[in-house]
């Protein structure tokens, strides 16, 4: 394993040796998949705006380009200034540059996933920019000082004692009580000051409409709001897949993420932004800035296979579907994107020398795939991905960089034996023979016998039993 | 950063170009199709609407300030920020001499430690402000930074207006201009939204595409399906996190 | 209720687990077929569909181990497979795996008449089963390429249900994966054995004596887990479960 690269093996061992963690998952990722299904009881009716939803997805891929520079050009009509980056780093610049411009000490940001990926919360830190979290869950996590482990439910690892006591240490006069209405409304005291004080507020974007140059943003606690209306600066983030063609564009969207999300009908604020404070109104930011990030998206666009990676709508339910991630929770992908969706799309963005294992913690059940609202084939991209990770020289960053020659030469004795009849007929009835005397301690064996009993060899093949009863073969 | 600019978009053009999408024609018929009965619709909005603890009053064109004032009263609001220059607010101001029983006049208003006594003094008082008992009227008439300490830490609720609602999924289109500004509806800990029971929409595409809102979107327009709520602590729903604690639905009935 | 014409000959494609670890089950399907009036041929070149390869990133040796087998079945005989992911295999992937190769139209035309063995019972045999056996509860353990692969879900439970003396005690969490993968198992011991974990307390739940399943990765997965766990429930391949009912043992 590679330095730095993150071990998902060793970490997901972690996880799961914490029954306390794995309770909780196990508890929140039942609720939200039987919640999520009652809200498409009506198959009719998913498939119909599932179809829609994927449709708006791949026009807006298809026509990517232009509508970039429609949104540009619509957004700077408006008021709204558009940067772009080409990488984290510059993004990260952008940032810092619009902030010592404002002069500001005090950020308050709503989620966004890019800022993650941008580790924004740590530049501006170093910086000496006071950066706080307003998303109850990312809060949670801030004051931590760990990551999400959801995209959507950043703090669903923690359960309400656990929550009570991390409040209790961190914050001043905070009583020790395990219930959520009054951690919740300790939040809001702590965060409404900051709201009213922060000197920028920072939030994603779930889509930003080209036609009118409107950033989209969805949430349910009104700390997006407050982010994006109280401070006299607001800068969005979103990764350049996230635009649409047309308002029209956005109902489908909006239809399907909340309600595969967490299984709510709508979020409680469906908020569009189309410009800073006018002159004559009395409240809203006087500048708005819009920062577009590629880091390696437009690398991901350029394969029409792996381009299907960018329709993600970021609703997060692949991970609320995935046994994987349900067991072993977020934190074990160290990764700002976790579960199914991380698993095609960090080692895309990040390169398959770091992330090459990421794409085979996956039993391809295509229980994600049953379930995106947009219809990425998670799987056959997962697939791919396998494929690019022992293949020098593919299409995607670090190709080749898992390709391990005693790998290789296992598979083509595998394909040996098994495209020849002959050496397959050698090779079963030896197993078939013999197999049952391998040492459980062999390699695979030995992984596979931790908690189950060995395979065991049926002495006959099929071939064997459909011969002697007489079975044509031809 | 222009230069990130043009290799992106570059880069975009040159590998779409190479291998060209072709997506399947958009129907959006699904939604089109959700439609409810006239009578249905308000029923349906009550029913998603209260789910999540909005809660509702009736009134008519005429009543509607003294049923507001009625409530405030009866709850034990002490401040109302509201838009002073809106037909809504004109009409609140008149609306809200006639309505309910005054204390007797010349009296100091009682006090109660949320009571308008306990607000700072505000700068510039309004006649709602000097008038007396719970509630106080207090219009929302000048920028934010000069309101923004009373926002924050003494006003109790605001009034706004809606452009409707959506049947589909029980929200409320709200729309702030200069006059009704975006910070009524978000920081005071009770939002008040009238809506006219006759605006009425079956889907968020529908009201989209008949008030024609790609032609002129304002600079910040949003559904609003509740009062805010988290679930953020092990997926137990708890009502006001940073926005409004409970939203009330005026509704106005022809 | 099935649109297809009854075919009198079919092809079985055995696959490879069922050959090494379970081939009384593949007899099984072989003699549910033939209970059925068919000629079933079991061409003897037969090996593997390909998917351990192809899953694991090597597609050129996936593609020289499923070329292998293109030649086995000509005309236009259905194959019936009893095992939903080696049918979602090559009914799904062999028309992606051969894609742009010489013998793509082959290919895609086998794939084409590639049929999962209930699906087959059910939709085409339109099968009707009398139980011979002794009261017994059992539960069903869906495979997931047979579901979302194949589309088979209800198809085994309605032959289950076909039999009188069988209660039918569905898993709570029936969708979920059981943790098998391929390589994933080995791969991801820990996580895999989480997994089977959880299914077994799932079946173990239901009360069932047995726990039947269409797919022999599954099976091997599951009764290895339950075996070592100590467990009362034993595992079973549906086509096996079957024939004993229909022969009352
Ligand atoms: S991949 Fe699909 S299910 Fe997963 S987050 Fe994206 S849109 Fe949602």
């Amino acid at each position: 394993m590679d330095g730095n690269a993150p071990d998902f093996a060793a970490a997901s061992r972690a996880a799961l040796a914490d029954p306390q963690l794995r309770g909780n998952f196990r508890r929140a990722m039942d609720g939200l998949m039987s919640k999520r299904a009652a809200q498409f009881a009506d198959t009719g009716e998913w498939t119909g705006v599932r179809a829609l939803a994927a449709s708006v997805r791949l026009r807006a891929l298809s026509k990517l380009p232009e509508l970039l520079e429609k949104l540009e050009e619509n957004c700077t009509r408006n008021g709204i200034a558009v940067h772009w980056a080409a990488t984290t780093e510059e993004a990260n610049a952008i940032a810092l540059d619009i902030l010592h411009k404002a002069n500001a000490k005090l950020v308050v940001k709503g989620k966004s996933m890019v800022t993650e990926e941008m580790h924004l919360n740590a530049v501006l830190e170093k910086d000496g920019i006071e950066v706080l979290e307003s998303d109850l869950g990312e809060y949670i996590v801030q004051l931590d000082g760990t990551m999400p482990s959801h995209i959507i439910m950043p703090a669903i690892h923690l359960n309400t004692k656990q929550i009570a006591h991390l409040f209790k240490r961190k914050i001043k006069d905070a009583e020790s009580r395990e219930d959520a209405a009054y951690l919740t409304d300790l939040a809001r005291r702590v965060l409404r000051a900051k709201f009213q004080a922060a000197d920028v507020g920072m939030s994603g974007v779930n889509a930003a409409v080209a036609e009118t140059g409107t950033l989209c943003l969805i949430e349910n606690e009104g700390n997006g709001r407050m982010c994006t209306t109280v401070p006299p600066v607001h800068i969005a983030f979103m990764g350049l897949e996230k635009v649409v063609e047309t308002l029209e564009d956005v109902p489908p969207v909006i239809s399907l993420l909340p309600r595969s999300a967490t299984g709510q009908p709508i979020t409680t604020y469906v908020n569009m932004i189309s410009g800073p404070r006018k002159d004559g109104e009395k409240d809203g930011p006087r500048e708005v800035h819009l920062v577009i990030l590629d880091n390696g998206r437009s690398g991901i666009y350029a394969d029409p296979e792996l381009r299907d990676t960018l329709r993600c709508i970021r609703c997060g339910a692949c991970m609320n579907h995935c046994p994987v991630y349900t067991k072993v929770g977020g934190h074990a992908y160290e990764a700002p994107y976790p579960g199914p969706i991380g698993k095609i799309l960090v080692p895309q963005i990040e390169g398959l020398a770091k992330r090459g294992a990421m794409p085979h913690a996956c039993t391809m059940c295509n229980a994600c795939v049953e379930i995106c609202p947009v219809k990425i084939p998670i799987v056959e991209i997962m697939g791919r991905l396998r494929v690019e990770a022992v293949k020098p020289g593919g299409a995607v960053k670090d190709g080749g960089a898992k390709a391990s020659r005693a790998e290789a030469m296992v598979w083509s004795g595998w394909a040996a034996m098994n495209a020849s009849p002959t050496a397959y007929r050698i090779a079963t009835a030896a197993m078939s023979r013999l197999g049952n005397a391998a040492p459980a301690s062999l390699p695979m064996l030995k992984e596979w016998t931790n908690v189950r009993t060995k395979p065991r060899f049926a002495g006959r093949t099929l071939h064997d039993l459909a011969r002697a009863k007489g079975v044509p073969d031809v | 950063m222009s230069d990130a600019r043009s290799s992106i978009l570059t880069k975009l053009r040159t590998t779409r170009d190479a291998h060209p999408l072709s997506p399947p024609a958009s129907d959006f018929a699904p939604i089109e199709a959700k439609q409810w009965p006239d009578q249905e619709r308000l029923p349906r909005i009550r029913r998603l609407m209260e789910a999540v603890h909005t809660e509702f009053l009736d009134a008519t064109e005429s009543d509607w300030p003294a049923v507001l004032r009625e409530f405030l009263a009866r709850e034990g609001v002490g401040s109302l920020l509201y838009a002073p220059a809106t037909e809504a607010g004109k009409r609140l101001v008149e609306g809200w001499e006639t309505a309910s029983p005054s204390p007797p006049r010349g009296e100091a208003p009682h006090e109660s430690p949320e009571g308008p006594a306990a607000h700072p003094p505000h700068p510039n008082p309004l006649p709602g402000g000097e008038r007396g008992p719970n509630p106080t009227l207090i219009p929302y008439d000048r920028p934010l930074e000069d309101l923004k300490s009373h926002l924050f830490e003494s006003i109790e609720a605001g009034l706004t207006t809606t452009r409707g609602a959506i049947a589909e999924t029980g929200s409320l289109i709200l729309w702030p201009t200069a006059d009704e500004p975006r910070t009524l509806s978000l920081v005071p800990h009770i939002h008040i939204a009238l809506l006219r029971a006759d605006a009425l929409y079956d889907t968020f595409l529908q009201a989209m595409r008949e008030q024609g809102w790609a032609q002129a979107m304002p600079t910040n327009l949003l559904l609003v399906s509740g009062p805010s709520k988290t679930a953020d602590i092990e997926q137990t729903l708890a009502y006001g996190v940073h926005g409004p604690k409970r939203l009330i639905v005026l509704v106005v009935h022809p | 209720m099935s649109a297809t014409p009854k075919p009198t000959r079919v092809y079985y494609f055995g696959t490879c687990l069922v050959d090494l670890f379970f081939p009384d089950a593949g007899m099984a399907g072989i003699e549910l077929l033939q209970s059925q009036g068919l000629t079933v041929v079991f061409p003897q070149g037969q090996s593997c569909c390909g998917q351990p390869a192809y899953n694991s990133g090597y597609r050129a040796d996936a593609l020289k181990v499923a070329r292998a087998q293109l030649d086995l079945f000509p005309g236009d005989d259905p194959i019936v497979v009893p095992s939903g992911s080696c049918a979602g295999m090559m009914k799904k992937h062999w028309p992606d795996l051969f894609h742009g190769e010489p013998d793509e139209a082959k290919a895609v035309q086998v794939a084409g008449r590639v049929w999962e063995l209930t699906q087959f019972l059910v939709h085409v045999l339109d099968v009707q089963f009398t139980d011979k056996g002794e009261p017994v509860r059992v539960t069903w353990h869906a495979s997931c390429h047979a579901q979302r692969e194949m589309g088979v879900v209800e198809e085994p439970k309605s032959l289950l249900r076909q039999l009188a003396n069988v209660e039918l005690v569905e898993l709570k969490r029936e969708k979920e994966c059981c943790g098998f993968g391929g390589t994933f198992a080995v791969r991801h011991p820990e996580i895999s054995a989480a997994m089977v974990g959880d299914k077994v307390a799932d079946i173990e739940g239901t009360g069932a004596a047995r726990v039947v399943s269409g797919d022999c990765g599954c099976l091997l997965n599951i009764t290895g887990a339950l075996e070592a766990g100590a467990k009362a429930a034993r595992g079973q391949h549906i086509a096996q479960f079957l024939k004993e009912r229909i022969h009352g043992r």
